[in-house]
Protein backbone atom coordinates (compact mmCIF):
# COMPACT_ATOMS: atom_id res chain seq x y z
CA UNK A 1 0.00 0.00 0.00
CA UNK A 2 1.31 3.55 -0.61
CA UNK A 3 -0.25 6.77 0.91
CA UNK A 4 1.13 10.07 0.32
CA UNK A 5 0.11 12.60 2.25
CA UNK A 6 0.13 16.56 1.44
CA UNK A 7 3.57 16.07 -0.24
CA UNK A 8 5.93 18.64 -1.13
CA UNK A 9 9.66 17.83 -2.56
CA UNK A 10 12.14 20.77 -2.99
CA UNK A 11 15.50 19.31 -4.85
CA UNK A 12 18.83 20.89 -3.33
CA UNK A 13 18.65 23.53 -6.02
CA UNK A 14 15.05 25.37 -5.28
CA UNK A 15 13.50 23.79 -7.81
CA UNK A 16 10.14 22.48 -6.49
CA UNK A 17 9.27 19.30 -8.32
CA UNK A 18 6.13 18.33 -5.95
CA UNK A 19 3.59 20.99 -4.54
CA UNK A 20 1.09 19.14 -2.21
CA UNK A 21 0.72 15.69 -3.82
CA UNK A 22 -2.48 13.25 -1.71
CA UNK A 23 -2.35 9.95 -3.61
CA UNK A 24 -3.57 6.60 -2.19
CA UNK A 25 -2.94 3.28 -4.26
CA UNK A 26 -4.45 0.04 -2.39
CA UNK A 27 -2.51 -3.69 -2.71
CA UNK A 28 -3.61 -4.99 -5.54
CA UNK A 29 -4.36 -1.61 -7.89
CA UNK A 30 -2.72 -1.01 -11.37
CA UNK A 31 -1.84 2.73 -11.54
CA UNK A 32 -0.71 4.30 -14.25
CA UNK A 33 1.26 7.71 -13.53
CA UNK A 34 1.08 10.08 -16.49
CA UNK A 35 1.64 13.34 -17.00
CA UNK A 36 4.23 16.06 -19.28
CA UNK A 37 8.10 16.12 -18.83
CA UNK A 38 8.86 17.32 -15.89
CA UNK A 39 6.23 17.31 -13.56
CA UNK A 40 7.10 15.34 -11.18
CA UNK A 41 6.30 11.73 -12.19
CA UNK A 42 10.22 10.51 -11.56
CA UNK A 43 10.35 12.39 -8.67
CA UNK A 44 7.14 10.29 -7.10
CA UNK A 45 8.59 6.77 -7.71
CA UNK A 46 12.11 8.28 -5.90
CA UNK A 47 10.29 8.77 -2.84
CA UNK A 48 9.09 5.81 -2.83
CA UNK A 49 11.88 3.97 -3.28
CA UNK A 50 13.45 5.98 -0.66
CA UNK A 51 15.96 7.44 -2.67
CA UNK A 52 14.79 10.92 -1.55
CA UNK A 53 13.34 12.40 1.19
CA UNK A 54 9.99 14.32 0.95
CA UNK A 55 10.83 18.15 1.98
CA UNK A 56 6.98 18.01 3.49
CA UNK A 57 3.96 15.93 3.96
CA UNK A 58 3.73 12.38 5.06
CA UNK A 59 4.75 9.43 2.78
CA UNK A 60 4.08 5.57 3.34
CA UNK A 61 4.64 2.61 1.56
CA UNK A 62 4.05 -1.03 2.73
CA UNK A 63 4.18 -0.31 5.66
CA UNK A 64 7.21 1.73 6.32
CA UNK A 65 6.97 5.45 7.21
CA UNK A 66 9.77 6.61 4.63
CA UNK A 67 9.45 10.17 6.70
CA UNK A 68 10.82 8.32 9.65
CA UNK A 69 12.59 5.53 7.69
CA UNK A 70 16.03 4.53 9.39
CA UNK A 71 18.91 4.53 6.62
CA UNK A 72 19.33 0.76 7.63
CA UNK A 73 15.55 -0.37 7.16
CA UNK A 74 16.15 1.27 3.66
CA UNK A 75 17.61 -2.17 1.81
CA UNK A 76 14.17 -3.80 3.75
CA UNK A 77 12.09 -1.21 2.29
CA UNK A 78 13.07 -1.85 -1.17
CA UNK A 79 12.86 -5.71 -0.97
CA UNK A 80 9.29 -5.27 -0.72
CA UNK A 81 9.30 -3.15 -3.80
CA UNK A 82 10.64 -4.60 -7.57
CA UNK A 83 11.80 -1.58 -9.59
CA UNK A 84 11.87 -1.19 -13.08
CA UNK A 85 13.44 1.66 -15.61
CA UNK A 86 13.41 2.81 -19.03
CA UNK A 87 17.23 1.91 -18.89
CA UNK A 88 17.05 -1.15 -17.95
CA UNK A 89 19.54 -1.02 -15.86
CA UNK A 90 21.70 -4.24 -16.40
CA UNK A 91 24.65 -5.24 -15.16
CA UNK A 92 26.45 -5.96 -18.51
CA UNK A 93 29.18 -8.39 -17.58
CA UNK A 94 26.59 -10.65 -16.07
CA UNK A 95 24.45 -13.30 -17.85
CA UNK A 96 20.38 -13.01 -18.39
CA UNK A 97 20.19 -15.32 -15.52
CA UNK A 98 23.08 -14.22 -13.03
CA UNK A 99 21.79 -10.65 -13.58
CA UNK A 100 18.44 -12.29 -12.25
CA UNK A 101 20.06 -14.50 -9.78
CA UNK A 102 22.17 -11.73 -8.40
CA UNK A 103 19.07 -9.97 -7.25
CA UNK A 104 18.27 -12.85 -4.99
CA UNK A 105 22.03 -13.15 -3.60
CA UNK A 106 21.60 -9.62 -2.59
CA UNK A 107 18.66 -9.91 -0.33
CA UNK A 108 20.74 -13.65 1.15
CA UNK A 109 18.89 -16.25 -0.72
CA UNK A 110 20.39 -19.99 -0.89
CA UNK A 111 22.03 -20.99 -3.98
CA UNK A 112 18.87 -24.26 -3.76
CA UNK A 113 16.95 -21.08 -3.38
CA UNK A 114 18.37 -19.48 -6.28
CA UNK A 115 18.56 -22.73 -8.64
CA UNK A 116 14.42 -23.07 -7.78
CA UNK A 117 13.54 -19.41 -8.48
CA UNK A 118 15.05 -17.86 -11.40
CA UNK A 119 13.78 -20.84 -14.23
CA UNK A 120 10.46 -19.86 -12.89
CA UNK A 121 10.46 -16.26 -13.22
CA UNK A 122 12.45 -16.65 -16.20
CA UNK A 123 9.78 -18.40 -17.68
CA UNK A 124 7.01 -15.82 -16.64
CA UNK A 125 8.55 -13.18 -18.78
CA UNK A 126 9.34 -15.73 -21.70
CA UNK A 127 13.10 -15.87 -21.77
CA UNK A 128 14.14 -19.03 -20.76
CA UNK A 129 15.92 -19.74 -23.52
CA UNK A 130 18.15 -16.80 -23.37
CA UNK A 131 19.40 -17.58 -20.00
CA UNK A 132 22.70 -17.94 -20.78
CA UNK A 133 22.74 -14.78 -22.86
CA UNK A 134 24.38 -11.48 -22.06
CA UNK A 135 22.58 -8.06 -21.68
CA UNK A 136 24.04 -6.67 -24.82
CA UNK A 137 22.72 -9.63 -26.94
CA UNK A 138 19.46 -8.90 -26.60
CA UNK A 139 16.62 -6.68 -27.95
CA UNK A 140 15.62 -3.55 -25.81
CA UNK A 141 12.08 -5.60 -25.36
CA UNK A 142 13.78 -8.72 -23.66
CA UNK A 143 16.56 -6.51 -21.88
CA UNK A 144 13.54 -4.88 -20.56
CA UNK A 145 11.84 -8.43 -19.95
CA UNK A 146 15.27 -9.15 -17.95
CA UNK A 147 14.47 -6.32 -15.85
CA UNK A 148 11.31 -7.14 -15.16
CA UNK A 149 12.15 -10.89 -13.72
CA UNK A 150 14.54 -9.27 -11.41
CA UNK A 151 12.67 -6.73 -10.53
CA UNK A 152 9.74 -10.35 -9.53
CA UNK A 153 12.28 -12.11 -8.68
CA UNK A 154 11.97 -11.50 -4.80
CA UNK A 155 8.22 -11.79 -4.75
CA UNK A 156 7.52 -8.19 -4.15
CA UNK A 157 4.77 -6.54 -3.33
CA UNK A 158 4.61 -3.74 -5.03
CA UNK A 159 5.98 -3.07 -8.72
CA UNK A 160 7.24 0.88 -9.71
CA UNK A 161 8.11 1.02 -13.10
CA UNK A 162 9.55 4.92 -14.02
CA UNK A 163 8.67 4.84 -17.89
CA UNK A 164 9.10 0.76 -18.99
CA UNK A 165 8.30 1.08 -22.24
CA UNK A 166 10.40 4.78 -23.44
CA UNK A 167 12.88 2.86 -24.80
CA UNK A 168 10.58 0.79 -26.80
CA UNK A 169 8.89 0.15 -30.21
CA UNK A 170 4.95 0.05 -30.07
CA UNK A 171 4.80 -3.70 -30.29
CA UNK A 172 7.50 -4.41 -27.74
CA UNK A 173 5.58 -1.81 -25.37
CA UNK A 174 2.45 -3.14 -25.40
CA UNK A 175 4.32 -6.50 -24.49
CA UNK A 176 5.77 -5.22 -21.51
CA UNK A 177 2.69 -3.34 -20.51
CA UNK A 178 0.81 -7.17 -20.98
CA UNK A 179 3.18 -8.79 -18.83
CA UNK A 180 2.91 -6.13 -16.07
CA UNK A 181 -0.53 -6.72 -15.99
CA UNK A 182 -0.38 -10.39 -16.16
CA UNK A 183 1.88 -9.71 -12.86
CA UNK A 184 -0.68 -7.65 -11.46
CA UNK A 185 -3.70 -9.96 -12.32
CA UNK A 186 -1.56 -12.50 -9.96
CA UNK A 187 -1.89 -10.14 -7.46
CA UNK A 188 1.17 -7.65 -6.81
CA UNK A 189 0.35 -3.57 -7.11
CA UNK A 190 1.61 -2.06 -10.12
CA UNK A 191 2.57 1.50 -10.45
CA UNK A 192 3.95 2.58 -14.47
CA UNK A 193 4.62 6.01 -15.39
CA UNK A 194 4.29 6.22 -18.87
CA UNK A 195 4.02 8.71 -21.91
CA UNK A 196 1.85 6.58 -24.20
CA UNK A 197 -1.56 7.08 -24.55
CA UNK A 198 -2.44 4.28 -26.54
CA UNK A 199 -1.37 2.23 -24.23
CA UNK A 200 -2.92 4.09 -21.42
CA UNK A 201 -6.69 3.88 -22.85
CA UNK A 202 -5.86 0.24 -24.13
CA UNK A 203 -5.46 -1.11 -20.71
CA UNK A 204 -8.39 1.08 -19.07
CA UNK A 205 -7.01 1.36 -16.05
CA UNK A 206 -6.50 3.94 -13.10
CA UNK A 207 -4.77 6.67 -14.35
CA UNK A 208 -3.38 9.62 -11.89
CA UNK A 209 -2.36 12.35 -13.71
CA UNK A 210 0.25 14.95 -12.86
CA UNK A 211 0.91 18.40 -13.53
CA UNK A 212 3.85 21.16 -12.08
CA UNK A 213 3.81 19.02 -9.07
CA UNK A 214 0.28 18.50 -8.09
CA UNK A 215 -2.54 15.89 -9.46
CA UNK A 216 -4.66 16.95 -11.85
CA UNK A 217 -6.99 14.44 -11.99
CA UNK A 218 -7.39 10.75 -10.60
CA UNK A 219 -9.59 8.98 -12.86
CA UNK A 220 -10.45 5.57 -13.36
CA UNK A 221 -11.04 4.24 -17.13
CA UNK A 222 -8.33 4.96 -19.37
CA UNK A 223 -7.88 8.08 -21.75
CA UNK A 224 -5.65 11.48 -20.73
CA UNK A 225 -5.11 14.35 -22.73
CA UNK A 226 -1.55 16.37 -22.54
CA UNK B 1 21.96 -5.79 -31.74
CA UNK B 2 24.47 -3.83 -34.19
CA UNK B 3 27.66 -4.70 -34.25
CA UNK B 4 29.53 -1.80 -33.37
CA UNK B 5 27.34 -1.51 -30.44
CA UNK B 6 28.98 -5.33 -28.92
CA UNK B 7 32.25 -3.95 -30.59
CA UNK B 8 31.54 -0.07 -27.68
CA UNK B 9 31.00 -2.91 -25.06
CA UNK B 10 33.82 -5.02 -25.61
CA UNK B 11 35.95 -2.02 -26.08
CA UNK B 12 34.76 -0.87 -22.97
CA UNK B 13 34.84 -3.90 -20.44
CA UNK B 14 38.31 -4.41 -21.72
CA UNK B 15 39.04 -1.16 -20.80
CA UNK B 16 37.84 -1.23 -17.46
CA UNK B 17 39.38 -4.40 -16.71
CA UNK B 18 42.60 -2.70 -17.35
CA UNK B 19 42.20 0.66 -15.87
CA UNK B 20 41.18 -1.29 -12.80
CA UNK B 21 43.96 -4.00 -13.32
CA UNK B 22 46.51 -0.80 -13.47
CA UNK B 23 45.57 0.51 -10.43
CA UNK B 24 45.71 -2.97 -8.08
CA UNK B 25 49.16 -3.54 -9.80
CA UNK B 26 49.88 -0.04 -8.42
CA UNK B 27 48.52 0.10 -4.87
CA UNK B 28 50.27 -2.95 -3.92
CA UNK B 29 53.36 -1.07 -6.01
CA UNK B 30 52.99 1.57 -3.23
CA UNK B 31 52.31 -0.70 -0.37
CA UNK B 32 55.05 -2.58 -1.09
CA UNK B 33 57.45 0.53 -1.96
CA UNK B 34 55.85 1.77 1.43
CA UNK B 35 56.57 -0.30 3.60
CA UNK B 36 59.85 -1.55 1.92
CA UNK B 37 61.15 2.18 2.54
CA UNK B 38 59.80 1.81 6.48
CA UNK B 39 61.02 -1.53 6.70
CA UNK B 40 64.26 -0.37 5.54
CA UNK B 41 64.84 2.44 8.04
CA UNK B 42 63.41 0.43 11.53
CA UNK B 43 66.19 -2.03 10.27
CA UNK B 44 68.67 0.09 9.82
CA UNK B 45 67.44 2.02 13.35
CA UNK B 46 67.17 -1.47 14.86
CA UNK B 47 71.10 -2.37 13.44
CA UNK B 48 72.09 1.17 14.80
CA UNK B 49 70.77 0.50 18.80
CA UNK B 50 72.16 -3.27 18.16
CA UNK B 51 75.64 -1.75 17.54
CA UNK B 52 75.70 0.70 20.21
CA UNK B 53 74.82 -2.03 22.55
CA UNK B 54 77.85 -3.95 21.27
CA UNK B 55 79.96 -0.88 21.25
CA UNK B 56 78.69 -0.01 24.91
CA UNK B 57 79.91 -3.59 26.00
CA UNK B 58 83.30 -3.91 23.87
CA UNK B 59 84.50 0.00 24.00
CA UNK B 60 85.35 0.17 27.38
CA UNK B 61 87.21 3.15 28.82
CA UNK B 62 90.66 3.12 30.28
CA UNK B 63 91.65 5.32 33.31
CA UNK B 64 95.36 4.91 33.32
CA UNK B 65 96.39 6.40 37.49
CA UNK B 66 99.02 8.87 38.05
CA UNK B 67 102.26 6.31 37.61
CA UNK B 68 103.20 7.94 41.35
CA UNK B 69 100.57 6.08 42.73
CA UNK B 70 100.35 2.71 44.71
CA UNK B 71 97.86 0.01 44.08
CA UNK B 72 96.07 0.86 47.16
CA UNK B 73 96.32 4.55 46.36
CA UNK B 74 95.10 3.60 42.67
CA UNK B 75 92.02 1.76 44.24
CA UNK B 76 90.94 4.68 46.49
CA UNK B 77 90.74 6.32 43.23
CA UNK B 78 88.35 3.64 42.31
CA UNK B 79 86.13 4.23 44.73
CA UNK B 80 85.83 8.02 43.84
CA UNK B 81 85.39 6.37 39.85
CA UNK B 82 82.41 4.01 40.87
CA UNK B 83 80.98 6.79 42.64
CA UNK B 84 80.00 8.64 39.34
CA UNK B 85 76.74 7.87 38.12
CA UNK B 86 76.77 7.26 34.68
CA UNK B 87 79.88 4.51 35.69
CA UNK B 88 78.58 0.87 35.44
CA UNK B 89 81.31 -1.38 36.28
CA UNK B 90 85.02 -0.72 36.93
CA UNK B 91 87.41 -3.04 36.82
CA UNK B 92 91.21 -2.62 38.46
CA UNK B 93 94.12 -3.94 36.32
CA UNK B 94 97.31 -3.81 38.00
CA UNK B 95 100.85 -2.42 36.96
CA UNK B 96 101.73 -6.28 36.80
CA UNK B 97 98.52 -7.34 35.28
CA UNK B 98 98.44 -5.04 32.45
CA UNK B 99 101.98 -6.13 31.35
CA UNK B 100 101.17 -9.63 31.38
CA UNK B 101 97.80 -9.10 29.20
CA UNK B 102 99.91 -7.02 27.10
CA UNK B 103 102.37 -9.33 26.55
CA UNK B 104 99.27 -12.09 25.79
CA UNK B 105 98.39 -9.91 23.22
CA UNK B 106 101.11 -9.46 21.48
CA UNK B 107 102.27 -13.22 22.16
CA UNK B 108 105.74 -12.59 22.22
CA UNK B 109 107.41 -12.66 25.29
CA UNK B 110 110.67 -11.52 23.90
CA UNK B 111 109.46 -8.10 23.99
CA UNK B 112 108.47 -7.88 27.68
CA UNK B 113 112.06 -9.85 28.51
CA UNK B 114 114.10 -6.95 30.82
CA UNK B 115 110.58 -5.41 32.13
CA UNK B 116 110.10 -7.69 34.60
CA UNK B 117 111.30 -6.37 37.37
CA UNK B 118 108.57 -3.89 39.26
CA UNK B 119 110.59 -0.19 38.68
CA UNK B 120 111.48 -0.82 34.94
CA UNK B 121 107.41 -1.87 34.27
CA UNK B 122 106.22 1.05 31.61
CA UNK B 123 102.79 0.82 32.23
CA UNK B 124 100.56 2.38 34.86
CA UNK B 125 97.76 1.06 36.85
CA UNK B 126 94.46 1.45 35.47
CA UNK B 127 90.88 0.93 35.37
CA UNK B 128 88.76 -0.96 32.71
CA UNK B 129 85.45 1.46 32.91
CA UNK B 130 81.95 0.46 31.54
CA UNK B 131 79.30 3.22 31.10
CA UNK B 132 75.53 2.90 31.69
CA UNK B 133 74.67 5.27 28.74
CA UNK B 134 77.22 6.03 25.67
CA UNK B 135 75.62 9.05 24.59
CA UNK B 136 76.91 10.47 27.63
CA UNK B 137 80.35 9.29 26.90
CA UNK B 138 81.92 13.02 26.63
CA UNK B 139 80.50 14.34 29.87
CA UNK B 140 82.22 11.06 31.77
CA UNK B 141 85.03 11.19 30.66
CA UNK B 142 85.44 14.93 31.36
CA UNK B 143 84.18 14.00 35.30
CA UNK B 144 87.08 11.25 35.09
CA UNK B 145 89.53 13.55 33.85
CA UNK B 146 88.76 15.88 36.89
CA UNK B 147 89.38 13.29 39.32
CA UNK B 148 92.91 13.55 41.02
CA UNK B 149 95.20 10.78 40.75
CA UNK B 150 93.86 10.11 36.86
CA UNK B 151 96.79 10.64 34.66
CA UNK B 152 94.55 9.83 31.50
CA UNK B 153 91.26 8.57 29.75
CA UNK B 154 91.37 6.58 26.87
CA UNK B 155 88.12 6.15 24.69
CA UNK B 156 87.05 5.61 21.11
CA UNK B 157 84.67 8.75 21.34
CA UNK B 158 84.63 9.43 17.70
CA UNK B 159 83.29 5.96 16.77
CA UNK B 160 80.74 6.71 19.48
CA UNK B 161 79.81 10.22 18.33
CA UNK B 162 79.26 8.93 15.09
CA UNK B 163 76.84 6.30 15.37
CA UNK B 164 74.73 8.44 18.05
CA UNK B 165 74.43 10.96 15.82
CA UNK B 166 73.21 7.98 13.10
CA UNK B 167 70.72 6.95 15.32
CA UNK B 168 68.89 10.38 16.06
CA UNK B 169 68.84 11.53 12.62
CA UNK B 170 67.63 7.80 11.54
CA UNK B 171 65.17 7.81 14.38
CA UNK B 172 63.85 11.15 13.60
CA UNK B 173 63.44 10.46 9.89
CA UNK B 174 61.85 6.91 10.60
CA UNK B 175 59.43 8.48 12.74
CA UNK B 176 58.34 11.34 9.97
CA UNK B 177 58.83 8.96 7.03
CA UNK B 178 56.52 6.27 8.72
CA UNK B 179 53.83 8.18 9.50
CA UNK B 180 54.12 10.01 5.77
CA UNK B 181 53.97 6.71 4.27
CA UNK B 182 51.05 5.57 6.07
CA UNK B 183 49.27 8.42 4.97
CA UNK B 184 50.29 8.25 1.42
CA UNK B 185 49.33 4.42 1.13
CA UNK B 186 46.15 4.92 2.53
CA UNK B 187 45.61 7.62 -0.16
CA UNK B 188 46.39 5.22 -3.00
CA UNK B 189 44.41 2.41 -1.26
CA UNK B 190 41.65 4.91 -1.32
CA UNK B 191 42.12 5.79 -4.61
CA UNK B 192 42.35 2.94 -6.06
CA UNK B 193 38.89 1.61 -4.60
CA UNK B 194 37.43 4.70 -5.75
CA UNK B 195 37.88 4.04 -8.86
CA UNK B 196 36.83 0.33 -8.32
CA UNK B 197 33.57 1.96 -7.39
CA UNK B 198 33.37 4.21 -10.21
CA UNK B 199 33.85 1.25 -12.29
CA UNK B 200 31.50 -0.40 -11.10
CA UNK B 201 28.46 1.99 -10.14
CA UNK B 202 26.12 1.06 -12.31
CA UNK B 203 26.23 -2.39 -10.30
CA UNK B 204 26.44 -0.99 -7.06
CA UNK B 205 23.33 1.31 -7.82
CA UNK B 206 21.40 -1.83 -8.70
CA UNK B 207 22.73 -3.65 -6.13
CA UNK B 208 21.17 -0.82 -3.90
CA UNK B 209 17.79 -0.61 -5.91
CA UNK B 210 17.12 -4.53 -5.42
CA UNK B 211 17.67 -3.89 -1.54
CA UNK B 212 20.94 -5.10 -0.71
CA UNK B 213 22.21 -3.61 2.47
CA UNK B 214 25.63 -1.48 2.61
CA UNK B 215 27.17 -4.15 4.39
CA UNK B 216 26.42 -6.53 1.76
CA UNK B 217 27.44 -4.04 -0.95
CA UNK B 218 31.13 -3.18 1.13
CA UNK B 219 32.50 -6.37 1.31
CA UNK B 220 34.11 -6.90 -2.02
CA UNK B 221 35.85 -3.85 -1.66
CA UNK B 222 36.99 -4.51 1.82
CA UNK B 223 38.10 -8.20 0.29
CA UNK B 224 40.14 -6.30 -2.55
CA UNK B 225 41.65 -3.61 0.10
CA UNK B 226 42.66 -6.48 2.19
CA UNK B 227 43.97 -8.63 -0.61
CA UNK B 228 45.63 -5.35 -2.13
CA UNK B 229 47.46 -5.13 1.41
CA UNK B 230 48.25 -8.39 1.45
CA UNK B 231 49.92 -8.81 -1.92
CA UNK B 232 51.86 -5.62 -1.14
CA UNK B 233 53.19 -7.32 2.53
CA UNK B 234 54.12 -10.22 0.71
CA UNK B 235 56.13 -8.59 -1.97
CA UNK B 236 57.45 -6.31 0.06
CA UNK B 237 58.98 -8.79 2.87
CA UNK B 238 60.59 -10.98 0.30
CA UNK B 239 62.05 -7.40 -1.56
CA UNK B 240 62.98 -6.74 2.01
CA UNK B 241 64.49 -10.56 3.08
CA UNK B 242 66.99 -9.91 -0.33
CA UNK B 243 67.93 -6.75 -0.08
CA UNK B 244 68.74 -6.93 3.71
CA UNK B 245 70.76 -9.83 3.18
CA UNK B 246 72.83 -8.22 0.26
CA UNK B 247 73.19 -5.14 2.69
CA UNK B 248 74.48 -7.02 5.68
CA UNK B 249 77.66 -8.51 3.62
CA UNK B 250 78.53 -5.20 2.09
CA UNK B 251 78.14 -3.14 5.09
CA UNK B 252 79.69 -5.53 7.22
CA UNK B 253 82.27 -5.80 4.69
CA UNK B 254 82.59 -1.79 4.59
CA UNK B 255 82.12 -1.37 8.03
CA UNK B 256 83.50 -4.33 10.49
CA UNK B 257 81.90 -2.13 13.35
CA UNK B 258 78.70 -2.25 12.59
CA UNK B 259 76.90 -5.75 13.53
CA UNK B 260 74.01 -6.42 11.40
CA UNK B 261 71.11 -8.83 13.15
CA UNK B 262 71.17 -11.75 11.05
CA UNK B 263 67.29 -11.30 9.07
CA UNK B 264 66.24 -15.10 10.49
CA UNK B 265 66.35 -13.25 13.78
CA UNK B 266 64.46 -10.19 12.91
CA UNK B 267 62.15 -12.19 10.54
CA UNK B 268 59.13 -13.20 13.11
CA UNK B 269 58.73 -9.10 13.68
CA UNK B 270 59.26 -7.84 10.50
CA UNK B 271 56.79 -10.20 8.64
CA UNK B 272 53.66 -9.93 11.34
CA UNK B 273 54.19 -5.54 11.24
CA UNK B 274 54.02 -6.35 7.38
CA UNK B 275 50.88 -7.86 7.09
CA UNK B 276 49.69 -5.86 9.95
CA UNK B 277 50.49 -2.41 8.42
CA UNK B 278 48.90 -4.05 4.76
CA UNK B 279 46.13 -4.94 6.32
CA UNK B 280 45.23 -1.65 8.39
CA UNK B 281 46.08 0.02 5.03
CA UNK B 282 44.20 -1.95 2.39
CA UNK B 283 41.41 -2.10 4.33
CA UNK B 284 41.28 1.21 6.03
CA UNK B 285 41.80 2.26 2.45
CA UNK B 286 38.30 0.66 0.98
CA UNK B 287 36.29 1.06 4.18
CA UNK B 288 37.27 4.73 3.93
CA UNK B 289 36.62 5.10 0.67
CA UNK B 290 33.16 3.33 0.55
CA UNK B 291 31.37 5.17 3.28
CA UNK B 292 31.81 7.83 1.36
CA UNK B 293 30.50 6.12 -1.92
CA UNK B 294 27.24 4.16 0.49
CA UNK B 295 26.31 7.62 2.20
CA UNK B 296 22.72 8.95 0.55
N1 LIG C 1 18.12 15.79 -8.81
C1 LIG C 1 17.44 16.90 -9.17
N2 LIG C 1 17.90 18.10 -8.78
C2 LIG C 1 17.22 19.20 -9.12
N3 LIG C 1 16.11 19.23 -9.82
C3 LIG C 1 15.59 18.06 -10.23
C4 LIG C 1 16.23 16.82 -9.93
N4 LIG C 1 15.52 15.84 -10.46
C5 LIG C 1 14.47 16.41 -11.06
N5 LIG C 1 14.50 17.75 -10.92
C6 LIG C 1 13.51 18.70 -11.40
O1 LIG C 1 12.29 18.42 -10.78
C7 LIG C 1 11.22 18.55 -11.71
C8 LIG C 1 10.46 17.25 -11.81
O2 LIG C 1 11.33 16.27 -12.33
P1 LIG C 1 10.93 14.75 -12.58
O3 LIG C 1 12.14 14.01 -12.95
O4 LIG C 1 10.13 14.28 -11.43
O5 LIG C 1 9.99 14.92 -13.87
P2 LIG C 1 9.26 13.78 -14.74
O6 LIG C 1 7.82 14.01 -14.57
O7 LIG C 1 9.77 12.45 -14.37
O8 LIG C 1 9.74 14.17 -16.19
P3 LIG C 1 10.07 13.20 -17.43
O9 LIG C 1 8.75 12.78 -18.00
O10 LIG C 1 10.81 14.06 -18.36
O11 LIG C 1 10.85 12.05 -16.93
C9 LIG C 1 11.83 18.99 -13.02
O12 LIG C 1 11.71 20.40 -13.12
C10 LIG C 1 13.27 18.58 -12.90
O13 LIG C 1 14.08 19.47 -13.61
MG1 LIG D 1 10.94 10.94 -15.31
Amino acid sequence: MVRLIDVYKAYDNGTKALKGVTMRIDDGEFVFLVGPSGSGKSTIIKLLTSEIRPTEGRLMVNGYNINTIRRGQIPHLRRTLGVIFQDFRLVEKKSVYENVAFAMRVVGASPKEIRLRVPYVLDLVGLSHKARRRPHELSGGEQQRVAIARALINNPRLIIADEPTGNLDPARSLEIMTILNKINSLGTTVVTVTHERELVNRFARRVIAIDGGRIISDRTGGYYSQ
Amino acid sequence: MRRYEVGYFFQEGVRGIFLHGFMSFAAVGVIAACLLIMGSVSLLAVNIDITIKEIQSQNEILVIIEESYSEAEANSVGTRISRIDNVADRVFVSKDAALEEFGRKLNNNFLLEGYEDEDMNPIRHRFVVQLRDVSQMRETIRELEDLTGVAAVNAEVGITDFILSIRSVVNAVSLSLIAMLLGVSVFIISNTVKLATFYRREEIGIMRIVGATNTFIRWPFVVEGFLLGLMGALLAFFVQWTVYNYMSVRVTGVIPIFSLAPFGDILIFVLPVFLLFGFVVGVLGSVLTIRRFLRV
